[in-house]
């Protein structure tokens, strides 16, 4: 099993606990961190698997350093809009039951 | 109920794990070999390193609506902020101050390096615009520099310089036939005025998503 594979494996267990946590937590900061943790999964399959024969391939580095760049910029906007949602509400969470408990 | 719903997103995740695993297992070898003809057509890009010849011509277009992406980005966070928020201004501590002042010029020289060796090692604009970002927000951390309540004329401008020049040499290169391709012999000037816009702008915009944010009423 080379390294990039290895790589490519975390990302994929990384995208999946990222997904779980969308889904489960109600929280909309946890929401946000659970939705980043994906996206890195997302980037490390991409640049593990172009490494699988131990050369690195420029193509999908300059495809995830985009991917990072915009994944910041969404993060902010998302935080933007959950301090807005906190601040007209007072609720941290998308949901009026969810955000009681 | 809740736990039921639990246990379904936790079934279904390692149900996803393992059919992900399996077929990044399963993957054959790509039919192309992008690699190879990067390497090949790295002389003509006007610069020498592979990644930033990606970027900038054999997928600048990429990179001109990602500029664009972040642009929007920002705009619609000012949309979902108010005014002026009050000034509470930092615990000035002096230790902190002293270190961001001296930090400061370091992180000017940090981008200007990384912006130049872009060219033909690991760097460029995103990195120079990032290192540049968090001197911005270094420097409100310390108490050195208000946060932005409002974007003025000249950071309007500032903000928008590098989409702008990027979109102008995109236009005035429309008649090469393809979207972004460069004449060879002018591909590293034109990469490099490029990036220098750029790295001002990501740098202006990536310290925005926080200085507006801090700045503003939610």
């Amino acid at each position: 099993m080379s390294a990039g594979l290895l790589y490519a494996l975390a990302g994929v267990l990384l995208f999946v606990l990222g997904a779980a946590g969308v889904l489960l937590a109600t929280h909309l900061l946890r929401r946000v961190l659970a939705f980043n943790v994906m996206g890195s999964g997302a980037f490390l399959v991409l640049v593990g698997l172009a490494q699988r024969g131990g050369v690195a391939d420029p193509v999908p580095q300059a495809m995830v350093l985009t991917g990072i760049v915009v994944a910041v910029a969404a993060t902010a906007l998302a935080l933007g809009l959950a301090r807005a949602l906190h601040a007209r509400t007072g609720r941290t969470a998308l949901s009026e039951e969810a955000s009681r408990d | 109920m809740r736990r039921l719903a639990r246990a379904g997103v936790v079934a279904a995740g390692l149900t996803l794990a393992a059919a992900l695993i399996l077929a990044i297992v399963e993957l054959p070898a790509a039919m192309v070999a992008l690699p190879a003809q990067v390497e090949a057509h790295l002389a003509q890009s006007g610069v020498e390193h592979p990644v930033t010849a990606v970027l900038l011509n054999f997928r600048g277009y990429d990179t001109l609506l990602e500029v664009a992406v972040l642009l929007i980005a920002l705009i619609t966070l000012l949309g979902s902020t108010g005014g002026h928020a009050p000034a509470t201004a930092p615990d000035a501590n002096p230790l902190t101050q002293g270190l961001a002042r001296l930090a400061l010029p370091l992180v000017l020289l940090m981008a200007g390096y990384l912006l130049w060796a872009g060219a033909h090692r690991p760097g460029g604009a995103f990195q120079a615009g990032a290192v540049l970002a968090a001197g911005a927000v270094l420097m409100q951390l310390a108490g050195l520099q208000p946060a932005w309540a409002g974007p003025h004329r000249w950071l309007r401008l500032g903000l928008t310089l590098g989409f702008l020049v990027f979109l102008a040499v995109a236009a005035a290169l429309l008649g090469e036939g393809a979207l972004l391709r460069y004449p060879p012999a002018w591909a590293g000037g034109l990469i490099l005025l490029i990036e220098a816009g750029l790295t001002l702008s990501l740098g202006l915009i990536l310290a925005g998503l926080f200085l507006f944010v801090t700045g503003r009423r939610p």
